[in-house]
């Protein structure tokens, strides 16, 4: 019992919005409802929830480097890139008996992680910040956008798997689970659903324990005020560096589970539209905090797509709209704006009654 | 052994001589304050002192060893600590947190809230611990850097103009914490345009003019050099 208690304790923190029986009871509720969902839906709109779920990684990662880190990295869709590529070349040559895929997949966001590594090294070892670790990260981006799109000819190819240039890769093998007699194919609806669910509900509760951890306080600490941080007797730059690896693994889950799940990946996933549209979700939700981040990415993409429906350039346009709302109403995220009034408002009811 | 040695220290802000050849040595245990007119150079010799700014040239020795190349989280870890002239205290966090930065990597747990709940009660912060730093009054924003900067529990303790913004009954309580410290086996350096407060503190005291040691002694031969009060003198007319 005191082990829950402790449990519960270390998910919360000043760094994360809910805390209590209250949030935690609300929490169980969506939980459970998130699985029984796909009891009373058809296999397609499952398949479609897989899609908003595959997302909130990337904006997780955003969440952790922006949010919390205070460094605006333009450059996740790199790593989303890198990590579906990489799960694709890997399935394709390799294919998924004996339980493969999930090796590809842990192998692929580990490349990802690796190369943020030695790009990250570059930036926080050079001082590199601001508004100059956002153009470098957009270039890196851009940069492997282009260099994807023209690889179509047949030259281009890594063992048996063709990159395909500006189309992309496809046909790789879904994740697949080895299970005596018949291995499970996680094909995009309930399987993926419940893998993908579980995937995020222990980076969801592992980024809360990380951020209200003491490694979370020198994060936060950095965005403040990098230079009394390192007063304190902190390496900035390796927090630093290892934040933005543990975001680029975020990413780099994004983009195996995305290729995972459409069996394909093509260049523009790494461009400039696909860079931008997380930090919109990130901005809109409240890129401050981990709650408001999932909520805000599955509300703003659900709208989204309902908006597509109507004509993608209404889509687009309402995007737009959100953001300046955000700006000018809740410049910190309109979910946790909300948030934060209702737990103010919580508290003055609990004072009037107590 | 002397603590802090500084030998011929020069920085250049291009055709500005920030600090020129300045030499100075602070003994293991004294209280010593650094003063001199506006623009003297005395936060520049700080930054360089923390590895901040870099020295065109010389050298700086803390506890005997060469620091100079060292990067500013090291020399921390090795025993400085510091509260810069403008408060550079965590704006977004509450004050309990800020105090939890500064106190983690010493203590964990409940010693670590323990700690936190004592240095609030010594800074007289208690009621303002679930505040915004940010929201904090300058004078309060001021009491709060020092407690980070002393909850390292330095060997050597720099303050740049720690009571700034402080009445007089505050200054004189920021004196008698220096004291308090000093009697535990803290070293300080303290830059300080107040002199009740240097008079109340200084064991001795370095002026610094144009980047330069102008003077040294106690705090009785400073005042009563004449050169030293030309110069400020010079700057009142200015
Ligand atoms: N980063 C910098 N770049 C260029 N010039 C600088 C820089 N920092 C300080 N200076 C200049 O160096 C000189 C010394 O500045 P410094 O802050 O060390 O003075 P100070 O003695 O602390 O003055 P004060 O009592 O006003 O705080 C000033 O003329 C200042 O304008
Ligand atoms: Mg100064």
């Amino acid at each position: 019992m005191s082990g829950l208690v402790s449990f519960f304790r270390r998910l919360e923190g000043p760094q994360t919005v809910g805390r209590g029986p209250a949030f935690w009871s609300l929490f169980a509720v969506v939980m459970m409802i998130a699985l029984a969902y796909p009891l009373f839906s058809d296999g397609y709109t499952v398949g479609n929830t897989v899609y908003f779920f595959v997302w909130v990684f990337i904006a997780l990662s955003l969440c952790l480097i922006w949010g919390y880190g205070g460094s605006l990295s333009f450059g996740q869709t790199a790593f989303f890139g890198i990590a579906g590529y990489g799960y694709g070349i890997l399935t394709l040559n390799f294919g998924s008996a004996y339980g493969f895929t999930l090796v590809a997949l842990v192998a692929a966001v580990a490349i990802a992680a690796f190369f943020a590594a030695l790009l990250g090294y570059f930036m926080f070892f050079g001082r590199i910040a601001g508004v100059f670790l956002g153009i470098v990260t957009l270039a890196v981006t851009l940069m492997l956008e282009r260099f994807m799109a023209q690889t179509a000819g047949p030259e281009w190819h890594i063992g048996s798997a063709r990159l395909n240039g500006f189309n992309g890769m496809s046909a790789m093998p879904p994740l697949t689970i080895p299970w005596p007699g018949e291995p499970i194919v996680l094909f995009a609806d309930v399987g993926l659903y419940y893998f993908v669910l579980g995937l995020l509900v222990f980076v969801y509760l592992a980024l809360r324990i990380l951020m209200n951890s003491s490694f979370g306080n020198v994060i936060v600490a950095i965005r403040e005020n990098p230079e009394r941080a390192e007063m304190l007797g902190y390496d900035v730059r390796k927090y630093q560096l290892i934040t933005f690896v543990i975001g680029a693994a975020l990413a780099g889950i994004s983009g195996v589970l995305y290729t995972a799940w459409g069996q394909y990946i093509t260049p523009s996933s790494m461009g400039m539209t696909a860079a931008a549209l997380p930090l919109i979700w990130v901005a809109v939700g409240g890129r401050s905090d981990l709650t408001s981040t999932v909520v805000g990415t599955l509300v703003v993409l659900a709208a989204f797509q309902a908006l597509t429906i109507y004509g993608s350039q209404y889509a687009l346009v309402f995007m737009g709209v959100l953001l300046v709302l955000t700006v000018l109403i809740a410049p910190n995220g309109l979910v946790l704006g909300t948030m934060n009034w209702l737990g103010r408002l919580a508290a003055r009811l609990s004072q009037r009654a107590g | 052994m002397s603590l802090l040695e500084l030998r011929k220290l020069n920085k250049h802000f291009g055709g500005l001589h920030v600090t020129n050849a300045v030499d100075l040595t602070l003994e293991a245990g004294e209280i010593h304050c650094l003063i001199g007119p506006n623009g003297a150079g005395k936060s520049t010799l700080f930054r360089l002192i923390l590895g901040e700014h870099h020295p065109g040239s010389g050298d700086v020795l803390f506890a005997g060893e060469n620091i100079t190349a060292l990067k500013s989280f090291a020399r921390i870890r090795r025993g400085l600590s510091v509260k810069f002239q403008v408060p550079g205290v965590f704006k977004g966090l509450s004050v309990r947190q800020n105090l939890e930065i500064a106190l983690q990597s010493r203590h964990r747990g409940r010693e670590l809230e323990a700690e936190i709940d004592r240095l609030l009660v010594f800074l007289g912060l208690e009621s303002e611990q679930a505040q915004s730093a940010g929201n904090l009054s300058h004078g309060q924003k001021q009491w709060l850097e020092i407690g980070m900067a002393i909850s390292l529990k330095p060997s050597l303790l720099l303050l740049d103009e720690p009571t700034a913004g402080m009445s007089p009954e505050e200054t004189h309580l920021t004196g008698e914490m220096v004291q308090r410290l000093n009697a535990g086996g803290m070293t300080v350096l303290a830059i300080e345009h107040d002199m009740a407060f240097v008079r109340q503190v200084a064991q001795r005291v370095t002026v610094l003019h144009l980047g330069q040691v102008f003077a040294q002694g106690s705090i009785d031969e400073i005042v009563a050099d004449e050169r030293v009060a030309a110069i400020y003198l010079g700057q009142a007319h200015a």
